[in-house]
């Protein structure tokens, strides 16, 4: 039967640049995966590319493309990537470029463009999924509207022969579901296939954190080696068998247990996970321990795709201001409390306009509120952080303020503040009928 | 003993969504966590921090349940003011639940 070799080169945008060079220089691997695309960032990269029209594209494409190509190029190794955020196409010039630089001229770059679907959601004026409203009612508000591709447009730049395919939104699993579909030929409408494809791209699309990232509890779930933790390999077999596994002597582990906790990752209704290409059924998914770091993943299944994909419409929600303080030593707690106590009044007194305010000690209460965290003894020190929600810049950094005076109008011995203010680009969901997305495949250079 | 010592957890987000796993380490403590994880405790839990329903799904071939909580991350995790705005600490808290232990289990 024949296997192919996928590599996760990283998991998100800012992830770790040097496991990708490991997967490809030792993890014989055929096909190298970059998922660096957040909810958010496609946004955030829209506004980029609206300053700067060569602009748009992942912040560390040029980093991790001179580190990974030389080697990529010379071992054959193919590469998939949503490095082109709201650009693709200026990514693919980038990359070309980096090629040339490298000496590697012949290197064939696709990038899959039509996952901006802003007309055709404003033409619809389709309903917004986590709120009452509609994408109209945005008004000036709305910045962007990516629809989730499938795999299969990114399979056909691979039967093209592209060394490099570069996306801007596609839903993450099928980024390493169209390798599938391009070695082994799997129709698209194999709904078992994709399913069980569907299973290997969840498992792989967040890297280190099927490997032991995410995962280490000191005494529990002890993993070494996290400073140089390895990143996965899926081998995927025709029929879609498959095996996570690592590059051998790296760090981490792959353990049934790391391949369960990731299983369910972000996942709601196991039964239907919904993806662009497939409803995939992680239901009746088994995990065995076939040997020290070799993980066998069976059993993922799936049905029909549904008639929608799922957008991504990015907009300005607001602005938060924030403001941080410490207080340590004997009384920490009290002058903590103190000072949260002075900055609520002060925000009432000087008349700030926020809609959302929160008042935390960090180190005692902020993750998971008053409730949960009653201790019994108290802390040695406490850090002050108030945060709020306005609806203009200039009153949000009047929140940060509010903390930051504390230091000459607040308790004894508060150090350390720290103030910031910014615009809060938001994200939200609507599903476009799928026939309106029309994405194409645009090669660069000759 | 508490759900730390028979199951591990993790975190995941999606908008206003959190969804925690809870994966025995040993099979047979899955009947444990079925009798007494359930939607309506966790919804006790969290009940400063989540707003919306607490749902529950079951995976026995992992010996896992996904808890899948809605109105869990302050308005979502693109425009939330919390600290961990996506939520992923909540694994943790969740963990600290006492378990009964079955007959025979010390």
């Amino acid at each position: 039967m024949r296997t192919i070799r996928i590599g996760s080169g990283a998991g998100y945008s800012g992830d770790r640049i040097e496991p990708a060079l490991e997967l490809a220089e030792k993890g014989e691997i055929q096909y190298l995966v970059f998922e660096c695309l957040g909810e958010r960032t496609v946004a955030l990269a829209q506004q980029a590319r609206m300053k700067n029209p060569e602009g748009g594209y992942d912040p560390l494409l040029e980093e991790r493309m001179r580190m990974v190509l030389p080697v990529c190029a010379s071992r054959g190794i193919k590469i998939v990537t949503n490095m082109g955020a709201a650009n693709p196409e200026a990514a693919a010039r980038k990359t070309l470029e980096i090629a040339k630089s490298l000496g590697l001229p012949s290197l064939k770059i696709a990038a899959v463009v039509g996952d901006d679907v802003l007309d055709a959601c404003k033409d619809g004026d389709l309903p917004i999924m986590e709120f009452d409203g509609t994408i109209k009612q945005l008004g000036n508000r709305l910045l962007s509207a990516n629809a989730y591709l499938g795999a299969e447009p990114m399979a056909q730049a691979l039967n093209q022969g592209a060394d490099i395919v570069i996306t801007g939104r596609a839903s993450d699993p099928a980024l390493f579901l169209a390798p599938m579909i391009h070695a082994f030929g799997w129709a698209m409408d194999d709904w078992n296939l994709l399913g069980q494809g569907t299973v290997a791209g969840h498992l792989l699309e967040c890297a280190g954190q099927i490997t032991g990232g995410y995962f280490a509890d000191p005494g529990y779930k002890d993993v070494e080696g996290l400073a140089r933790l390895g990143f996965p390999i899926g081998e995927v077999g025709e029929d879609g068998a498959l095996v996570i596994t690592k590059v051998a002597g790296s760090g981490g582990a792959v353990t049934a247990q790391t391949c369960k906790e990731q299983l369910l990752y972000e996942v709601h209704d196991p039964k239907r996970y919904l993806q662009p290409d497939v409803v995939a059924d992680f239901s009746q998914v088994k995990v065995e321990e076939i040997a020290p770091d070799r993980v066998r993943v069976s059993g993922g299944r799936g049905t029909r795709r549904t008639d929608t994909l799922k957008v991504s419409v990015g907009y300005v929600d607001s602005f938060i201001g924030e403001g941080q303080i410490s207080y340590g030593g004997p009384g920490a707690l009290a002058r903590g409390r103190l000072a949260l106590d002075i900055v609520r009044e002060r925000l009432k007194l000087t008349g700030v306009a926020a809609s959302e305010l929160r008042f935390e000690l960090i180190g005692v209460e902020s993750l998971h509120g008053a409730d949960l965290s009653a201790h019994a003894t108290e802390p040695y020190e406490v850090r002050v952080r108030v945060a709020g929600r306005t609806e203009s810049l200039r009153e949000a950094i009047r929140i940060g303020n509010e903390v930051e005076t504390l230091y000459t109008n607040g308790p004894a011995a508060g150090g350390g503040a720290f103030k910031s203010a910014r615009d809060v680009v938001a994200v939200a969901s609507v599903l476009l009928p799928r026939d309106l997305a029309k994405p194409q495949i645009r090669f660069v250079g000759n | 003993m508490k759900l730390r010592d028979i199951a591990h957890s993790r975190t995941g987000d999606k908008g206003n969504t959190s969804n925690i796993s809870v994966i025995a380490y040993d099979e047979k403590h899955y009947p444990l966590l079925l009798a007494q994880i359930t939607s309506a405790r966790v919804k006790a839990h969290f009940a400063g921090l989540v707003e919306g329903d607490v749902v529950r799904y079951e995976l026995p071939n992992i010996s896992a349940l996904n808890f899948v909580m809605a109105g869990a991350l302050g308005g979502g995790v693109t425009r939330s003011l919390a600290l961990d705005a996506h939520g992923k600490s909540l694994s943790s808290a969740l963990l600290d639940l006492d378990i009964e232990p079955a007959s025979g289990d010390k």
